[in-house]
């Protein structure tokens, strides 16, 4: 029997880091988006002991400023394409007011870290949720173009297609292909 | 990140390594003649595991499939991510590697330019994979 799992991502992060630093005995608050207020004084040695907790789950500390902030970047994007309704303004105007930064800035900062642009990942990651969603089985492509936000269902096939070099079916036929080898194998 | 190529031509070999000397992100380069060589190397106890691993299809002794089937049974390799790199472009071949694990297929080009372009996109699309917390079981590109 198959089962469909949807995650909420914040309560899982802030559940799973609460765990860990209870667990060290460390006054904080959780302000959440990836953010702690540590209230005791902390030593660097602590902090390498808390990363190898966290590694496990694939949490990271990140001190350098500009990682930060494009960390944030990243999960307002996350955000803006997760939303269950499609978002009415344009993700340049989303990004900005978010984060309170002009896009200028955050497309700059953000190709310095990442070898690549806002809006390169932004596709990567519509196209990494068309196909969870495609795989998960509940919703047809027309439901998922309507979701994300594209003109058509094409619009979205062409896409994916430049993204993947594949079709959205023989993604699809791949992936079922090497579910049912794995399950021949074991 | 640390990148390697199984490819029994020599030529193939330098191209590869010199189109890498031009890429923004910093990689580190090794490569082996065929795919006994590279699964020697690969399974020693403490061999530094590449982050991308480009497979030539045909080679002597040991086929680059034959490699590609080897390291998807063994859950040491589990977070290489695997490039077949072929001159082969028949869909049938595509699609068996893609199947058996590959994370992309590139048909070799044959313009030196044209490499250093798909080596660089290559390159950043994994870096995001392994920087964002991205499904790499969901990782098919085909170029």
């Amino acid at each position: 029997m198959k089962i469909n799992l949807k995650f909420d991502y914040n309560k899982m992060s802030q559940k799973v880091v609460c765990e860990q630093l209870d667990e060290f005995g460390l006054k904080y608050s959780y302000i959440g988006n990836g953010e702690i207020d540590v209230l005791d004084k902390i030593s660097f040695e602590k902090i390498a002991a808390i990363s190898v907790y966290f590694a496990p789950y694939g949490i990271e500390i990140i001190e350098n400023q500009k990682s930060v902030f494009v960390q944030k970047v990243k999960d307002a994007i996350r955000e803006m394409v997760h939303q269950e309704e499609p978002a009415m303004v344009k993700s340049s105007i989303f990004l900005s007011e978010k984060l309170n930064y002009s896009y200028g800035y955050i497309s700059n900062v953000f190709s310095d870290v990442t070898y690549t642009s806002v809006e390169n990942y932004i596709i990567l990651q519509k196209i990494e949720l068309v196909k969870h969603l495609l795989l998960t089985n509940t919703l047809t492509l027309t439901e998922i173009a309507y979701r994300l936000n594209y003109s058509s269902v094409a619009h979205l096939s062409t896409q994916f297609k430049n993204i993947t070099g594949l079709t959205p079916s023989s993604f699809l036929r791949i992936l079922n292909k090497r579910k049912t080898l794995l399950n021949n194998q074991n | 990140m640390t990148v390697a190529l199984a490819d029994d031509d020599s030529d193939d070999r330098m191209f590869f390594t010199d189109a890498f000397d031009e890429i923004k992100i910093k990689t580190k380069v090794k490569t082996f003649n065929d795919g006994v060589d590279l699964m020697n190397y690969l399974n020693i106890d403490d061999a530094i595991l590449p982050n991308v691993l480009f497979l030539d299809l045909n080679m002597p002794k040991k086929s680059g499939f034959e490699c590609l089937k080897e390291i998807k049974k063994n859950d040491r390799f589990k977070d290489i991510a695997i490039v077949i790199y072929s001159t082969s472009s028949s869909e049938e071949h595509i699609e068996e590697t893609f199947i058996n694990g590959a994370n992309i297929y590139v048909k070799k080009p044959s313009n030196f330019a044209i490499l250093k372009k798909i080596l660089s996109d290559i390159i950043v699309i994994n870096w995001q994979y392994q920087t964002s917390g991205l499904n790499k079981d969901n990782f098919l590109l085909r170029l």
